[in-house]
């Protein structure tokens, strides 16, 4: 008998096919909405339809008086249980139900609850508010000028609209250094607001059982234990009293990681009803209240030594988070992980500062595929160096080089405190350059350009921190950032797996089961995967942030490291020797001396419940909690190559390579299939996607229709190719890898398009680089700057 | 419209039923004839319209996407009367008719008459549209049809069709229909006048151009300035003319 064969048992580095596809394609997934339960109501949510007014009255009467109608809530119901207002992951307040003003267009006024979405639905329009308006705020110039309108008049001692001011770095080192630069480049970006927009929106189910006292709730959430943990604190019910179940999600993004007033209101109504009450958002609902990401203002800077060295960086944010500051983040870093920017370059000395304003907008802020943060730190990042090569009339591949952090000087700290511990920078760019044929392509540019034709090339190369914690720094409202995983074998050899992540389309039934296969050789498809229900689950902090496998996936390795050194014992008192004298390989113990004498892993498992050795404890099962040492520090080098049309400033992708170093993989086909999604996301940020708001505070971008979500027809196709790091600490070397091309991709279709304009005199064309943007700057030769206005009739 | 709460009609009546209604076809005279349940489908992927209705095979594959066009119809597009709508203007620019039907008995309506404003047509309560027409070409057609859309389906941010008629290298017929850039359709009759009587030059598609970019009515929205979409007008213009130059150069 020989170890078994990993790929075969669909271990570590076999592409397995997704084993949750299998409902999946049938249309048997199982989403909130499919979940019906007997008697149970449905709930429907009056908006505001003004960004920023006083209520002044509502009325309920003629909703009340609907046939079909069981509950109405207003801010006075929730107020008068202390539940109008609660706290956010971010350590402020939001509105459930407005009771004083509305601070932005779509906010929650009213609940309907009712025997079918349609009452409900019609109902809600029956409901007269009476508001006086106020004057709107839209953006942080206009928010922080003097006289400004006090948006969170709520809150004591809150005499402006700024949220915070956060400060990092060394500011007179870096002020020094700036004194000595022979070159300062400095640039002006605009990250626009977006949206994830989960193809499933939000919803829940709320179950309240008067006889058991039980709360169970069915809800679109990346994070079920700490949703518990908040209901349980701001409904003070019983923390054992409150089960939290995520079922399928159809996609999270970040977006369903807060916590949304439509929630909280069908649990109060499920506890006033002792009915389940229904909640499904709608896609407007979901688009103009729910959390959005980016929408932040950038000046940089970067000190340059005329050979290219990169002497100093500084950066000052400032960031528009809406009506109520409502990140999910870890509470000690208010603009998230921006300060990870520029952890790839060798640089001394850097100085960031940022500022959070509340504005008349939606709140959040939230990581859309990211790590808090970090894609717009990257973003920033990345054009910021384009533009000093540029300033400094140096190749941008060779500037990102001599800037990088060389392969033996790890473990190295960045200017802004991070630890990286692996990499290799310059082979991921040296890789990309030779797919892309960079000298070929910079050769065939110029004889374009002598025919009028417009070729550019852009390049984005990041590392970035994912996987929160380690629990040292990383916690949200305290909550240390671990997490999960719990691994019980049965007699029989098989197994179940339930950790404290939650996947949301990631695939973890499937690369879960490959971990434990890979540690204990026990075929992938002995092993089910479960996830999302707090009565279950082992606790952890969920799914976002590029977390479950640096995390989640490490406690499996390690839960699978317990379970073996159990069998161990017992394969030792099967084989009736000392368990020194035992040898591991995949899938069998066997007698160092006499390798053909084993036992299996399977042999073992039916001893631990038949057989086992005297005075052990029975069973197979273990737990292990996990607390990495570190984030993990994927890199990724994205090349993209553009021809602009002078006469319409259209610009098309000619081609787009992706080099990512994700350390091991376990499932290769998944983390390609998430290179391929993230960097389809980062063309539509470049592109098409933005959420913008007229002066009244009207958003523009509430539908699909005017949100673009690309389809296959534009989406560039992508090549693909591959370095490996493993990573130091994680026990089977990866590292996160599901959100590298969303976060390092938009960069380099910007950089592209700048490339194929530079010598015009423009610099700069904010995302999303439109046509029409593209063709102005052309005609002007000047930047494009700003969140797409939405602009006036030109008379 | 009623998903989005603009309509709520008491009664909804489903046309797909009717038998006979989803031919196209061309007859002797080169006039296209197309029913009311012919699928966009249908129409992208005819061997009929690529030999012989140059401007109508060109537009096809533009329409919305590809999920649309197997369930949207041409005469359905013509009568949800979107000033966004891409076969509207390649009809216009074909001098394109349509037939109604009602209890009175059968009329045509001229596609340039057919509309009266966003999503108004000057049909009857009573009566449908079964069939749309392109008419017979006076000469060889030609023509093209170019729309920028920020992405596949998404609405037109600006779409010109173009269709020419020539015996010889004189220009006996032209259209020019513009997509998106007014309250409804825009037939750009002056710029296709001009082109009429004579050969296709580079000063005639110069001047045509810029005519069919006066007569274009583009409001400044999300999707580009108003004088951006003007320029797009005459952009595209320019394009499709110049392109026939081209291939007639080619086929000579």
């Amino acid at each position: 008998m020989t170890a078994v064969d990993e790929i075969k048992i669909g271990g570590m580095g076999a592409s397995r096919r997704r084993v949750e596809d299998n409902r999946f394609i049938r249309g048997k997934g199982n989403y909130v909405d499919d979940i019906v339960l007997p008697g149970m109501l449905h709930m429907e949510i009056l908006r505001s339809p003004l960004a920023h007014a006083r209520i002044k009255s509502i009325d309920a009467s003629k909703a009340w008086a609907m046939p079909g109608v069981r509950l109405v809530l207003t801010g006075e119901t929730m107020a008068a249980r202390n539940l109008a207002w609660m706290p956010t992951l971010s350590y402020d307040t939001q509105a459930v139900l407005a009771t004083d003003k509305v601070r932005f267009q779509g906010q929650e006024v009213a609940c309907v609850i009712a025997d079918d979405p349609y009452i409900a639905k019609d109902a809600c329009e029956a409901i007269v508010v009476d508001y006086e308006p106020l004057p709107v705020i839209v953006n942080p110039t206009q928010s922080l000028a003097e006289g400004a309108p006090l948006i969170r008049d709520d809150k004591e001692n809150q005499s402006n609209n700024v949220v915070y001011d956060w400060e990092v770095g060394d500011k007179d080192g870096t002020d020094r250094v700036f004194d000595q630069a022979d070159v300062i480049s400095k640039i002006d970006l605009h990250y626009p607001r977006s949206h994830p927009a989960p193809i499933e929106c939000c919803g829940s189910i709320a179950d309240f059982n008067r006889a058991t006292s039980k709360l169970t709730v069915y809800m679109t959430t990346q994070a079920p234990h700490i949703i518990r943990a908040a209901v349980a604190l701001v409904a003070e019910l019983p923390e054992q009293m409150i089960r939290i179940i995520s079922p399928d999600i159809g996609g999270g993004f970040g977006n369903k990681v807060p916590v949304y007033p439509g929630y909280v209101a069908s649990i109060l109504a499920s506890i006033l009803l002792e009915r389940p009450v229904k909640w499904i958002e709608d896609r407007t609902g979901n688009l103009i209240s729910t959390g959005f990401a980016r929408d932040i203002y950038l000046h940089g800077e970067l000190a340059l030594r005329k050979d290219g060295r990169i002497l100093g960086v500084r950066m000052k944010a400032t960031a528009d988070h809406g009506a109520f500051f409502s990140d999910a983040q870890p509470s000690k870093f208010k603009i998230g992980l921006m300060h990870s920017a520029f952890a790839c370059y060798d640089i001394p000395n850097a100085h960031l500062e940022a500022r959070g304003v509340y504005t008349n907008k939606a709140p959040g802020g939230v990581a859309y595929r990211c790590s808090f943060r970090v894609t717009e730190a990257m973003f920033f990042q990345e054009r910021m160096v384009q533009a000093a090569a540029d300033d400094l009339g140096m190749d941008q591949a060779e500037f990102r080089r001599i800037n990088f952090v060389r392969d033996d000087d790890f473990p190295h700290r960045t200017p802004w405190g991070f630890l990286t511990d692996s990499g290799q920078y310059g082979k991921c760019l040296d890789v990309g350059l030779e797919a892309i044929g960079y000298e070929e392509f910079l050769k065939e540019k110029e004889e374009a350009a002598k025919r009028g034709r417009l070729l550019g090339i852009g390049i984005s190369t990041m590392t970035e921190p994912l996987g929160a914690g380690n629990s040292r720094e990383y916690d949200i409202l305290g909550i240390k950032m671990f997490d999960s995983a719990e691994l019980k074998i049965h007699m029989t050899g098989k197994a179940l797996l339930r950790t404290g992540a939650k996947t949301q389309g990631q695939g973890h039934e499937t690369t879960w089961a490959q971990i434990v296969a890979h540690e204990l050789g026990l075929p992938a498809e002995d092993i089910l995967v479960e996830e999302g229900d707090t009565d279950t689950a082992p606790f952890g902090m969920g799914t976002y942030a590029s977390r479950s496998t640096p995390v989640a996936g490490a406690a499996v390795a390690m839960v699978s490291r317990k379970i073996r050194a159990k069998a161990r014992k017992i394969a030792a008192h099967l084989l009736e020797i000392s368990e020194e004298d035992v040898e591991w390989e995949l899938g069998r113990f066997y007698v160092r001396s006499q390798p053909d004498r084993g036992v299996t892993i399977q042999e073992c498992a039916m001893a631990a419940y038949s057989n086992m050795p005297d005075g052990m404890e029975p069973g197979l099962e273990n737990v292990a909690y996990y607390d990495p040492p570190n984030l993990t520090w994927p890199f990724a080098c994205y090349i993209v190559t553009v021809e602009v049309d002078p006469e319409t400033g259209v610009w098309d992708v000619l081609r787009l390579v992706a080099v990512d170093d994700c350390g091991v993989r376990i499932n290769p086909m998944i983390v390609e299939g998430q290179i391929m999604g993230g960097l389809t996301e980062a063309y539509a940020m470049a592109n098409m996607q933005f959420i913008t708001f007229d002066e009244h505070g009207n958003c523009i971008g509430s539908n699909f229709t005017d949100y673009l979500l690309p389809t296959a027809w534009e989406t560039p196709g992508i090549e693909l190719h591959e370095v490996e790091t493993p990573c130091p600490h994680h026990p089977i070397g990866a590292k996160g890898i599901g959100e590298c091309a969303a976060v390092g991709g938009p960069a380099a279709f910007v950089n592209a398009v700048m490339d194929a304009l530079k010598g015009t005199g423009v610099r700069n064309i904010d995302m999303p680089v439109f046509p029409d943007r593209v063709y102005e700057a052309l005609q002007t030769g000047q930047d494009v700057s700003g969140a797409p206005p939405v602009r006036t009739d030109e008379t | 419209m009623i998903k989005l709460r603009f309509a709520s009609p008491e009664m909804l009546v489903d046309i797909n039923e009717i038998p006979d209604l989803g031919y196209h076809r061309i007859d002797a005279d080169g006039s296209v004839h197309v029913g009311a349940l012919c699928r966009h489908a249908d129409l992208e992927r005819s061997s009929l319209l690529a030999t012989r209705q140059p401007t109508m095979a060109a537009a096809a594959p533009l329409v919305a996407d590809p999920i649309v066009r197997n369930r949207g119809t041409l005469v359905g597009s013509l009568c949800h009367a979107d000033p966004q709508g891409d076969w509207a203007s390649v009809m216009v620019s074909l001098d394109g008719l349509v037939v109604a039907q009602g209890p009175r008995g059968r009329r045509t309506i001229a596609v340039k008459e057919l509309v009266h404003g966003p999503f108004q047509t000057t049909l009857a309560y009573d009566e449908v549209v079964v069939e749309a027409i392109a008419p017979a070409p006076k000469g060889a057609p030609a023509g093209g049809y170019l729309k920028l859309e920020r992405r596949v389906g998404d609405f037109a941010t600006v779409g010109v069709a173009v269709s020419v008629d020539r015996t010889g290298d004189e220009v006996t017929r032209a259209g020019i229909g513009l997509t998106g850039v007014g309250g409804s359709t825009i037939s750009a009759d002056d710029a296709a006048q001009l082109l009429v009587g004579g050969p296709l030059t580079s000063d005639a598609i110069g001047e045509a151009a810029a005519l069919a970019a006066q007569a274009a009515q583009p409001r400044t929205d999300h999707r580009g300035s108003a004088s951006y979409k003007r320029h797009l007008v005459s952009v595209f213009t320019s394009r499709i003319l110049t392109g026939l130059i081209r291939s007639q150069e080619e086929a000579a």
